[in-house]
């Protein structure tokens, strides 16, 4: 059995989570049709709808459930950016920071390439944290010509929490739709959108809290005016049409609730195995440096480079000793790169393909910890002689 | 693993020999193709799904290492570099030199693998004296041992060729049926795998500026154009577009590309009829021979589905010289000329030197051996 420190990749299915779905799999029925069966296939979904709204601090009318976290960004993003630009067509402005999840990076790209966006990046500082005087500068000038806000909400990389609040502030006195990737603070940090006044649309995911893959959610504010990227039946405010996966929308329900009935007592827990876990290593493997901010980060994350070893070696190396654990975003192609994350905070090429992404969560314990910091020395050792 | 038949096969091979295997699949391309679309190269994401699928059948760990920069450096650049320099490369050669048996060799055993073991067909045996030997596979149709023999002993050291004894491709066709491998029938790759449409020319054309130039003949008039010298081919005959007949009336082919020039030359069939070939880059695949400098008989092959012909050779000087018995017909500098005695390799050389049968095409073939690069 593995040893899996790779949360933030994807976490282990809580059984509740499971339960759950398998539950729901036993109502037969489309939830848009008008028979019983329909009802009550309705009712199990407007339940999930109505917990996952909870759990953000919205109404359940604002919830609108996707396949997952791309999903949502492309939803949120492009739904945004055309519904603003069809009401002027001078819209055309994204103000983005330069460390997003590849979701955003490449729905910008793309809306650059063939929808005539112009990407403004605002740059973010050594600890991946973004800079607000450049994003208010931004929004002070020409605000007739932007179309949205785009930003995480906490990087997934490296773990940096921003301060959301004042970029929501920020967004809100400009009169800017913000959209918020909040995919890795969902279930760790407290969202209340009711504190949140700026917050036009926000993606969430459920395989990161450990419900079944396949599920996510994009809250859509009443207010904000968003085109849908997926037409049909016209299900959820015609914003997302499709038949409602019902089961997926439970578990994913029911993970969040067991997810923030016990953030308290795992926020203590995580952040303390995280600390122990990032303390030992830096004063145990000689060349390692913490990514990310000391203070502002996830209770969840660690992130580490390792001078003169490469990621993909390392993580071979871990494999092979039964530890999973991940450079930064797990990609297509199976190929590590130098983190972007960490190319946008300033590193060098060698330096951002060196990190190792370790993310903890329910299943952790403190022998999976033990694990990893008493095999990283040795592994560590021979990726550098392996890229010397 | 390329994702390809034999590799998969020769994992099945290493694993069923009780060996501890990882499959590792090579990004060779930092842009690779999404999907296969008449393509016949080894590096799109398909291939790396397919070579994931027989990692999983075997029930070994799968990985894709990139070297994608390394083989542009060390191979795509090379070979735009060669052609500039109006040599024909072999990039398999250069691959299995500089990637597969080099970096990737490098970095595994660093990373404490013990051997590379590939889906070539050719076979390592221990000599008389004791060293290690590259011999050709069983299935001759099938043998690869021509690219291999840039190999050193050291590398012979930990290179394992599971198809070694492959009666025939298939059966290892058969095999990976028998096995389950998804790739059994999947076709051969061929050719150049960072040219997929098998298109030199016009994928040299997007890299390099092709300057229109002068096709002379073998007494050095001109007798027409061309677009730009690259990519052609020695021996080559159509779509040399020729002005000027020639005065027996006669096919004309081109004998060589002179890169400092820009002039492609062209003669009669005979020229092409080379007596000797040379090169200063050689290598010994193996143990050396004990005294190269005094002539031996061996078999020389030029091409890596070339027949192999008899010949002497012999290290002259900082050269090693092959004079084959009969005539060695359409060689390139550039190209790799590996010697076998039986079927071991002996060693191989980059050919920099040709000689001709016939004096009129000796007279204006200068040894080229200074071409900037």
């Amino acid at each position: 059995m593995a040893i899996y420190l790779d949360h933030a990749a994807s976490a282990p299915v809580r059984a509740t989570a499971l339960d759950a779905f398998v539950a729901a799999t036993a109502q037969a029925g489309n939830p848009s049709s008008t028979h019983r069966s329909g009802q009550a296939a309705r009712a199990l979904l407007d339940g999930a709808r109505i917990r996952v709204a909870a759990s953000l601090g919205c109404d359940p009318i604002e919830v609108v459930f996707t396949s997952g976290g791309t999903e949502s960004v492309n939803l949120g993003i492009t739904g945004l950016f055309r519904a603003r630009r069809g009401g002027s067509a001078a819209r055309v402005r994204i103000l983005a920071t330069a460390a997003e999840h590849h979701a955003t990076l490449d729905t910008l790209e793309w809306l650059e390439k063939h929808e005539g966006a112009v990407i403004e990046w605002i740059p973010v500082d050594a600890q991946a944290r973004v800079d607000l005087t450049v994003l208010e500068a931004a929004l002070a000038r020409e605000p007739e010509t932007i179309a949205l806000v785009t930003s995480l909400w906490a990087n997934n990389e490296v773990g940096t929490v921003q301060p959301i609040s004042a970029i929501a502030e920020l967004a809100a006195l400009a009169g800017i739709p913000l959209h918020v990737d909040a995919v890795a603070v969902w279930g760790h940090e407290l969202i209340d959108l009711r504190t949140l006044p700026g917050v036009s649309a926000l993606s969430v995911s459920g395989h990161k809290v450990g419900s079944v893959p396949g599920v996510g959610a994009l809250f859509v504010s009443r207010t904000a005016a968003v085109e849908p990227l997926i037409h049909g039946g016209g299900q959820q405010r015609g914003l997302r049409s499709g038949t409602l996966d019902v089961p997926a929308a439970v578990s994913m329900a029911a993970a969040i609730d067991e997810a923030l009935a016990q953030r308290t007592t795992a926020e203590e827990r995580l952040s303390a195995l995280r600390d122990d876990c990032a303390q030992r290593i830096l004063s145990g493997v000689s060349g390692s440096v913490l990514c990310g901010s000391p203070n502002a980060r996830l209770t969840n994350n660690v992130n580490i480079r390792f001078e003169g070893a490469k990621s993909a070696d390392m993580l071979y190396l871990l494999d092979e000793a039964g530890i999973s654990v991940s450079a930064g975003s797990a990609c297509q192609a199976g190929v590590e790169r130098a983190s972007h994350v960490l190319l946008a905070m300033g590193l060098d090429e060698k330096a951002a393909s060196s990190p190792l992404r370790i993310t903890l969560g329910h299943t952790t314990t403190a022998a999976d910890v033990d694990a990893l910091v008493s095999a990283l020395p040795a592994v560590v050792e021979r990726a550098r002689a392996a890229s010397a | 693993m390329s994702g390809g038949v034999d590799s998969a096969v020769a994992a099945a091979r290493a694993v069923d020999a009780g060996h501890e295997v990882v499959g590792v699949h090579l990004a060779l391309s930092r842009m690779p193709g999404t999907l296969r679309t008449g393509s016949r190269g080894c590096c799109t994401i398909e291939d790396s799904m397919d070579a994931q699928r027989a990692a999983n059948t075997l029930g070994i760990p799968y990985y894709v290492w990139d070297f994608s920069e390394k083989f542009k450096e060390s191979i795509v650049d090379d070979f735009v570099a060669e052609y500039e320099a109006g040599r024909t490369p072999n990039p398999c050669m250069r691959c299995n030199e500089r990637i597969k048996f080099a970096a990737l060799m490098e970095k595994a055993l660093a990373l404490g693998f013990d051997a590379v073991c590939t889906g070539h067909y050719a076979s390592v045996v221990t000599g008389a004296d004791g060293e290690l030997e590259l011999h050709r596979a069983s299935d001759y149709a099938k043998d690869q041992s021509y690219v291999l023999g840039v190999l050193t002993s050291e590398q012979l050291k930990h290179a394992m060729f599971p198809l070694a004894d492959a009666p025939t491709k298939a059966e290892v066709r058969a095999e990976a049926e028998r096995r389950g491998l998804s790739v059994a029938q999947k076709p051969d790759s061929h050719d150049i795998c960072f040219i997929p449409d098998g298109d030199t020319r016009g994928w040299l054309s997007e890299r390099v500026e092709m300057v229109p130039g002068e096709v002379i003949d073998h007494t050095g008039a001109v007798v027409g154009t061309h677009d730009g010298s690259l990519g052609f081919t020695v021996g080559q005959r159509k779509g040399l577009h020729l002005t000027r007949p020639a005065e027996d009336g006669r096919p004309r082919f081109v004998l060589s590309v002179k890169a400092a020039t820009n002039t492609v030359v062209v003669g009669p069939k005979e020229a092409l009829d080379i007596a000797e070939i040379a090169g200063e880059k050689f290598t010994w695949c193996g143990s050396a021979p004990a005294t190269p400098q005094i002539a031996f008989d061996c078999e020389v092959q030029i091409r890596a589905h070339a027949d192999p012909v008899p010949a002497v050779a012999q290290v002259i000087g900082a050269e090693l010289v092959i004079r084959p018995v009969d005539p060695l017909n359409s060689v390139a500098t550039g190209q790799t000329a590996v010697v076998y005695v039986g079927t071991r390799v002996l060693g191989q050389m980059t050919i920099s030197r040709t000689q001709s049968v016939i004096e009129p095409h000796k007279a204006v073939e200068p040894v080229e051996t200074t071409v900037a690069r």
